[in-house]
């Protein structure tokens, strides 16, 4: 999952380059919160078949959706990427690699000069898979990892998954490929391991990028008991503000730039106007974190591709509008923050023109003990697995955390 | 690497090859597929600057020929420097 990444740094020419009759409205920032011709950074889930079964998982991936996009209709989508001048795609799931045309999708974008980053939890990178990956200049990975240690990562993403990511990790390290991305999505319980995180990185020649715990998807049953405290958020953006653009965050945490200084990135809500999803199903989204009815803009195979979505649909033309300040107009950190995520307020019940449920000046607090658990948003669709039929009083439940047995595709619970 | 803006403007550049633009109304998007960097181009004047590049027999004249007047032409040889150190635009080969 990622957003923004490639401008972590934006890096612009400094100098005063703007024509001369252009006021304020027209900074760089103002021209992103407008939108733009096409996306910076576009998520594509490929499949919400995953062979994991991460208690956070975004998506809420674990079976194949039986409308799940089409071989013709991917390559029909990465041409018209192409055409859009779309430079790369973020390729996620579900397991991406778990599609048969998964490799036949890579190459054709790669020819079509579109660059692809695709984040994986290891289980398919094999030596042949790493060459091949290693090869090309047009093609980064990120291994999914959520604790440095077996017993912290295996609790979220499942038994065994930390030796997986490791094993994929050597091998890429291995075959040459440089510059591989460690993705890790902080938590209360690996927010400590942030320099083990980087020494593993360093290790193997990778880069660290950390991303924010949201409360989307599967992530909403957890992200009370695993969102970071207080003391936590403070000591990660001290952190952060240390290593600079050597780690990356894919504008993650923009919202901590109320604690005073800004973290490297664009710093603002993209959804709808730098950043979308597209979903297996060819369901459009504003951003990575809001697979939900409220924040669908329409499906490329209804609106004839996806071209016409990202420019009329009336979501993303609506997102693109100035939005009023709301209750956080009136804080002087309002222009740090722009008052944080979307898809964190919605999921947790609050406003959307309020303050982020983990505003770093504490707004969110008080409003977060008020959202009762009967306002929250019900999922719009689920494709976990379900657990396995319960036995009568099982004897010990390490199941809970532990990836399901591998079953075969099923049908989605939708028609 | 450090360049002066005279060093930049009397060179002949063009955009590096693993480099793609896409025109927005700002200026341009650009985007280089080796070290998976981004940068803004952040005028439209800059982007037609950097379009002209491979046609022109310096930078200097890049910039002439998009209308960059001469006032300006020293803060369009800085934005094409940070371009040349971030390797969005390569030197031109002499013997080309």
């Amino acid at each position: 999952m990622s957003i923004t990444d490639a401008p972590s740094a934006p890096t612009l020419p400094n100098q005063p380059l703007r024509p001369p009759s252009a006021g304020p409205g027209n900074s760089l920032h103002a021209h992103f919160e407008r939108g733009l011709q096409a996306p910076i950074c576009l998520t594509w889930e490929l499949t919400y078949a995953c062979n994991l079964a991460c208690v956070h998982c975004l998506s809420s991936s674990g079976v194949r959706d039986p409308r799940e996009l089409s071989t013709a209709e991917c390559l029909g989508l990465i041409d018209e990427f192409a055409r859009m001048r779309i430079f790369y795609v973020n390729i996620g799931g579900g397991e991406p690699t778990v599609r048969r045309d998964f490799w036949e999708l890579l190459d054709y974008a790669v020819e079509q000069r579109v660059g692809v980053k695709f984040s994986t939890n290891g289980s398919r990178i094999t030596q042949q898979a790493a060459a091949r990956l290693a090869a090309s200049d047009y093609v980064d990975v990120q291994i999914s990892l959520d604790g440095a240690t077996p017993a912290i990562n295996d609790a979220i993403r499942g038994a065994g998954s930390h030796r997986i990511a490791l094993r994929a990790m050597e091998r890429l390290a291995a075959a040459g490929m440089r510059g591989f991305k460690i993705s890790v999505v902080v938590t209360r319980e690996n927010v400590d391991q942030l320099d083990a995180f980087k020494a593993l990185a360093d290790r193997f020649g990778a880069q660290l990028r950390l991303t924010r715990l949201r409360p989307s998807g599967r992530g909403a049953k957890v992200w009370r008991r695993l969102r970071l405290t207080a003391e936590q958020q403070r000591s990660l953006y001290d952190w952060l503000r240390a290593h600079g653009e050597e780690v990356l965050t894919g504008d993650s945490f923009f919202h901590l730039g109320a604690y005073g200084g800004a973290l490297p990135g664009l710093n603002l809500c993209g959804a709808g106007r730098v950043v979308c999803l597209i979903d297996p199903i060819g369901d459009v989204y504003a951003c990575p974190f809001t697979i939900h009815d409220s924040f669908r803009a329409g499906n490329i195979r209804h609106a004839g591709g996806f071209g016409p979505v990202w420019r009329t649909s009336e979501l993303f033309l609506r997102l693109r509008q100035p939005s009023a300040d709301g209750a956080c107009g009136a804080c002087g950190m309002f222009d740090r923050c722009r008052g944080g995520c979307m898809a964190a307020k919605f999921f947790t019940g609050l406003e959307l023109d309020g303050p982020d449920p983990e505003c770093a000046l504490g707004h969110g607090e008080p409003l977060l003990a008020k959202a009762s658990a009967a306002n929250l948003p019900a999922a719009s669709s689920d494709h976990s697995r379900r657990p396995p039929r319960r036995r009568a009083a099982a004897p010990s439940s390490p199941v809970l955390l532990a990836p399901p047995p591998p079953a075969p595709d099923r049908s989605a619970d939708r028609p | 690497m450090e360049r002066s803006v005279e060093q930049v403007l009397s060179r002949a550049w063009r955009l590096d090859p693993q480099v793609a633009l896409r025109p927005e109304p700002f200026g341009a998007l650009a985007y280089h597929f080796g070290s998976r960097r981004l940068s803004f181009l952040k005028s439209p004047k800059l982007a037609a600057v950097v379009n002209g590049l491979a046609g022109q027999p310096d930078a200097a004249a890049a910039c002439r020929a998009a209308g960059v007047s001469d006032s300006e032409l020293a803060s369009y040889g800085r934005a094409l420097a940070a371009l040349a150190d971030r390797g969005m635009i390569c030197e031109a080969q002499q013997e080309g």
